[in-house]
């Protein structure tokens, strides 16, 4: 994140991670529903390839604007992919928290995120670097952006039936 | 022959080696065919270094000093445009004590320098220099110990590379599918066809698992019931593809061809056709830009990829608007490639849309791919169960005819797999 701006006083970092920590444990539990509540109409969410940051114009793992992220939730719920049905089990920490920027009402957040995910009896961790960019607003903090970095994102990955 | 007759009895692999001629019959092959670590050796031998192995796209490589790493079978190459604008491809190792001379993906240089001892080679795999070349000698004959270099042949700018200059040009191996790639390449909607970028995964399976599954339209309104559901209802008519008249056929050599949407064959043709609702808003951003109404319909039609599916055998496919790779990292673990392509100096909200659809359906967290991964594997983990049992391929004999290049089938039919499976036995019998 380039150009970082005037940071306010008043953002409390824990009042921040407290956030993230909230979505982790949604997405932990599968608890999709909660999870699209916590975005704004307008963001997305981006699991990029490589380094790139024109994400409208490269291939990524995924780019979600509102339509994708209802789409990608349906299809985790209605219980027929056969990927995600059962999905797997995860468990995942979010830490190293950076504020990184705030203008207005919007922050920017950065944060490490390790998953352990567990399927076929069989375990495999993945490590991101998240980039939240938070927007408050009159229910609370909402996210707007989320770009979740994969430390292999340009490497082979396995299929997920989860998010980061 | 009945499907309750099973001839083969394999025993342990690590004890007796399964003979490839008793593994395959026209409507069944048998379960060592995924797992006997043995076999997989020989594969390697026999038919990846005996057969003509796609490596990469030329637009890949666009210039002079371009490069891109890739694998022919286990060995890992690069490709690279050399000075002259020639294609090389050569074994990713220093000729002096065997260190890969480059791990970047992909870029552009002058020259690979090994970072062990120094050795310098020229983009043609040459030997140019070795520091303090004194000890070798006078008779050091730099022009012995170049790179190793294959064999390379294209078509439509797909380079595939060999390690075997016996075989038969490429032109003659891919026969009658060369027809396919042309009308396969129409998608570039009147621009070159051009990689855009890819999605890379592995899956714990044999290669064949993914090799069999490019022309099996059978599974596809099963497996991808999800994505099916997510389109809207023009589009999932499109991709309900068994009301149609769709077919699957064998094209010689191991090659086959799967028919999907009929009316997608051709992208040049049918141009009055009116423009699916979900590309509507590209036509009406074409138009604003100011393409004319021809130029709208001909790049729109092209947008969403061929309607047919071929498999080239034994690497790679070409599937709607994508490339699969397959390439074969031990018996049970085969790393994929889906390479999104668009076109080369065209619209950027075209290309941008072709993304978006790769994104939809491919990919580690694509509505298609993590469900293919996910069956591929469960048939890995299910060869282990009841391995006198045989794999069945025989679906559609009933019905198959001759087609213009060899037998065709029902779309739903397994005669791309059985055209493989033919191919296997072949190779694997030299």
């Amino acid at each position: 994140m380039s150009g970082i701006t005037t940071v306010d006083k008043d953002i409390d970092l824990q009042e921040l991670a407290a956030f993230v920590w909230r979505e982790a444990d949604i997405l932990d539990r599968c608890d999709y529903d909660a999870w699209l509540a916590l975005w704004t109409e307008d963001g997305h969410y981006i699991v990029p390839i490589g380094k790139g940051e024109n994400y409208e114009d490269q291939v990524n793992v995924c780019y979600d604007d509102a339509k994708m992220r209802r789409m990608r939730v349906e299809r985790f719920q209605q219980g027929f992919s056969i990927s995600s049905a059962p999905p797997a089990d995860t468990v995942r920490t979010v830490s190293r928290f950076v504020l990184q920027g705030a203008t207005g009402d919007e922050i920017v957040l950065g944060c490490a995120e390790h998953v352990v995910e567990n399927k076929f009896g069989r375990q495999r961790i993945y490590a991101a670097n998240l980039t939240y960019t938070l927007v408050r607003t009159d229910d609370g903090l909402r996210i707007r952006n989320k770009v979740a970095r994969l430390l292999n994102s340009d490497g082979e990955l396995t299929a997920f039936s989860y998010l980061f | 022959m009945s499907l309750d007759h099973s001839p083969v009895h394999p025993g342990p692999a690590h004890h007796t080696p399964a003979r490839p001629e008793d593994l395959v019959e026209h409507d069944r092959v048998q379960t060592p065919l995924y797992e006997d670590a043995a076999l997989f050796e020989q594969e390697m031998e026999k038919i990846f270094a005996h057969t003509w192995v796609f490596v990469a796209h030329g637009s890949e490589v666009p210039e002079k000093g371009s490069f891109v790493l890739s694998w022919v079978g286990q060995q890992p190459v690069i490709v690279v445009r050399d000075r002259k604008g020639d294609i090389n491809v050569l074994v990713n190792r220093c000729r002096h004590r065997a260190a890969t001379v480059c791990e970047v993906k992909k870029g552009k240089t002058s020259s690979f320098q090994c970072p062990y001892h120094g050795w310098g080679y020229g983009l043609d795999g040459s030997l140019r220099g070795v520091p303090y070349p004194e000890q070798y000698g006078k008779d050091f004959d730099k022009s012995t110990l170049g790179m190793k270099a294959l064999r390379v042949d294209s078509y439509q700018n797909m380079i595939f590379a060999t390690l075997d200059d016996g075989i038969e040009p490429l032109a003659e191996f891919l026969g009658p599918a060369k027809k396919w790639i042309d009308l396969f390449m129409k998608q570039g909607g009147g621009y070159p066809v051009k990689v855009l970028g890819e999605h890379q995964f592995t899956v714990p399976m044999n290669w064949k698992i993914q090799l069999e599954n490019t022309t099996d339209a059978y599974h596809f309104p099963v497996v991808h019931k999800s994505f099916i559901q997510s389109l809207d209802k023009e589009a999932e008519a499109t991709f309900n593809f068994f009301d149609k008249a769709g077919f699957v056929e064998d094209l010689g050599n191991g090659h086959s061809v799967a028919v999907m949407i009929p009316e997608l064959v051709d992208l040049d043709e049918n141009l009055d056709d009116p423009i699916p609702e979900r590309f509507e808003e590209l036509a009406q951003a074409l138009r604003d830009e100011g393409f004319d109404e021809p130029r709208v319909r001909k790049i729109v039609r092209a947008t969403g990829g061929a309607g047919f599916n071929l498999n080239l055998f034994p690497n790679v496919s070409l599937s709607l608007a994508f490339f699969r790779v397959l390439r074969p990292v031990g018996v049970k673990e085969t790393a994929i490639r889906h390479v999104c392509l668009g076109m080369d100096g065209g619209p950027a909200a075209a290309n941008r849309m072709r993304i978006r659809l790769q994104e939809h359906f491919q990919g580690p967290m694509g509505f298609g791919t993590p469900d293919d991964a996910e069956v591929w594997e469960r048939v890995q983990r299910g060869t282990l169960g009841g391995k006198e049992l045989p794999i069945l391929v025989n679906r559609g004999l009933v019905d198959e005819v001759p087609g213009v290049d060899g037998p065709r089938g029902h779309l739903s039919a397994e005669t791309g797999m059985r055209a493989s499976y033919q191919m296997w036995k072949r190779m694997m019998a030299q």
